[in-house]
């Protein structure tokens, strides 16, 4: 046994990733919650299960659904890996999702981290369109009308919307030509995609001399292995066990075979895009699936782009004040959320009271003004009340729109019932 | 404009061609991915008689996704069950008179006429033809429409 040249190659192997000593703080596990990490080990586990289910599913209408059920029913292990996939998959949108608020309110995404800001945006929709395309795959009822009600909403997008729509699905409905088509995005190009821009991904870490500290004059450097290797050692092997238990405990689920000739009520599309499906109820597709999601995008973009902000790179929140602001806006936006919900359900009903004036005013643009106005009322009574500075308020309207979203996924998700009636 | 100072000749040749050859390969993949879209010709179905229908009835025709109907003044009318909304299956609910979509509660008349949002527009509907006394429906040809109006329906 040659221990020590065993240890030399884990050491070196690891250090093309970590560099060969590393800043105290910057390894405190609250510093990140190992976020980032933890979704590098989910993309590994999802590979790994992804592979072994290749094996037994076949991509096609007819075989898609008794595929699925066959590897459930028949094979050793067969429903602990898929659970185990479908868990991983459910866990990455989230956790993906949580390591990007993590560096936005650390404030680790300005000057040199810029660019890699724009990366981890452009995988997080890696993410969610891997998650989608899998999504389709057991052919079930659940998969089947989610996929469908997902690409008609694409059809709203202007002028090019119903090109895109057809593209997406090869025809102008759901049928088999979808299924291999998504099965092929699914397994082969984002998995690949994903892997290469990772990779930059990664080493614009590095480049930036690693994640953010709140004060880096207080330099006190450990060795990486073992201080940090242990630590994700310990944060991977728990989290594979609970990832373990849990697919043990909760099978992913499966419906019937899909049906296009009966939509089962109340049809909604993957819990990821149910505030989607809550703002469509509300606005004019036009703008729920099109103005809107550019604008916001477009905002999230230019972030770290702002003239003028003083930014307190690696603290939370920025500042005292920064928190209040969080935590005002959050609460502003779950009341406001909630409440415009239910006034456009019950009370508002500008169609019916407007017949004359085109649904794109009526159903896009008063709702979209409804919100805007006292939202922006909100921002400057916060901006004269807490002083706050052009950082925290960018951070009070994204924590907004965070909550909005968040709120109408819930809305959605949980409280809509038959026939998309609310409460029942 | 400081940007345009630092163009070259040489970096603008070398990215024009790295534009172009870009521009290719996503044009290229495009239309790979259009591969699986037919033109659709038109597919009959012959739905039946005309003196097999009732005045002001309808008839559903569910394994080819359409509903025919037959106004009061004999005039026929074949809705697709396409929720315009965002494409779920709608069903004749004959208690309350009118169409639902399980998906997001819109609601049409029987003419198709849109009775509750979110759906913007009335119910497509297929093309219909008569054919020696026999109904004959393009089923993979709908037509899109904002309102229902008397000229898109067929007489015999």
């Amino acid at each position: 046994m040659n221990n020590t040249g065993t240890q030399k190659a884990i050491t070196r192997l690891l250090l093309h990733l970590h560099p060969k000593k590393i800043d105290v703080q910057a390894i405190k596990y609250t510093r990140t919650f190992g976020l980032g990490g933890i979704a590098a080990l989910l993309f590994v586990l999802l590979f790994i299960t992804g592979l072994l289910l290749r094996f037994v599913y076949v991509p096609s209408e007819k075989e898609a659904y008794n595929s699925i059920v066959y590897l459930q029913n028949d094979v050793l292990f067969g429903q602990l890996l898929r659970n185990m996939h479908y868990w991983c998959g459910m866990m990455l949108v989230i956790v993906s999702f949580l390591h990007v608020i993590r560096v936005f309110y650390s404030q680790s995404i300005y000057f040199e981290r810029r660019k890699n800001w724009l990366y981890g945006l452009l995988i997080m929709f890696l993410v969610i369109m891997s998650n989608f395309t899998g999504y389709l795959l057991p052919w079930d009822q659940l998969s089947f009308w989610a996929v469908t009600i997902m690409t008609n909403m694409l059809s709203y997008i202007p002028i090019i919307g119903d090109g895109l729509a057809s593209l997406v699905r090869g025809g102008s409905e759901v049928n088999e030509g979808t299924l291999l088509r998504f099965y092929h995005f699914h397994t082969g190009l984002l998995p690949i995609l994903m892997v290469f821009i990772m990779s930059i991904h990664f080493w614009l870490v590095r480049k930036t001399k690693g994640v953010t500290v709140a004060d880096p004059s207080k330099k006190e450097m450990v060795n990486t292995n073992p201080e940090l290797i242990y630590k994700e050692i310990v944060v991977a092997l728990s989290l594979i066990l609970l990832l373990i238990l849990f697919s043990m405990a909760v099978d992913g689920p499966l419906l019937g075979k899909a049906n296009p000739l009966e939509s089962p009520n109340p049809s909604k599309a993957p819990w990821y895009f149910m505030g989607f499906q809550e703002l469509l109820l509300h606005m004019h597709p036009g703008f729920g699936i099109f103005i809107v999601p550019v604008l916001v995008t477009v905002f999230l973009i230019y972030i770290p782009y702002f003239k003028n902000i003083e930014v307190n790179v690696g603290t939370w929140f920025n500042s005292k004040s920064g928190k209040q602001v969080v935590l005002w806006s959050t609460i502003y936006a779950i009341i406001f959320t909630f409440a415009l919900v239910i006034g456009t359900e019950y009370i508002f009903k500008f169609q019916a009271w407007l017949p004359d004036i085109p649904v794109l005013i009526t159903t896009g643009l008063f709702p979209l003004i409804i919100y805007i106005v006292p939202t922006y009322g909100f921002i400057y009574l916060v901006k004269n009340k807490l002083q706050a500075n052009r950082v925290e308020l960018i951070m009070g309207l994204v924590t907004i729109l965070l909550t909005a979203y968040l709120v109408m996924t819930a809305i959605g998700s949980l409280m809509r019932g038959e026939g998309m009636h609310l409460f029942v | 404009m400081s940007f345009i100072k630092k163009i070259t000749r040489r970096s603008f040749i070398k990215k024009a061609i790295l534009t172009i050859v870009s521009l290719e390969l996503v044009y290229v993949f495009i239309n790979l991915l259009k591969k699986g879209e037919t033109k659709n010709k038109p597919n009959l179905y012959a739905a039946g008689e005309v003196e097999l229908f009732e005045k002001g009835q309808l008839y559903p025709f569910s394994t080819e996704r359409f509903y025919l109907y037959r106004l009061k003044d004999g005039g026929f009318l074949a809705l697709s069950t396409t929720c315009t909304h965002l494409g779920c299956t709608v069903q004749y609910k004959s208690k309350e008179n009118k169409f639902l979509c399980p998906c997001h509660a819109s609601a049409f008349d029987k003419t198709g006429n849109v009775l509750a949002p979110p759906a913007t527009r009335a119910l497509d509907i297929l093309p219909i033809t008569i054919d020696n006394g026999v109904i004959m429906v393009d089923i993979s040809n709908p037509v899109k429409r904002a309102k229902h109006n008397s000229s898109q329906i067929t007489y015999a």
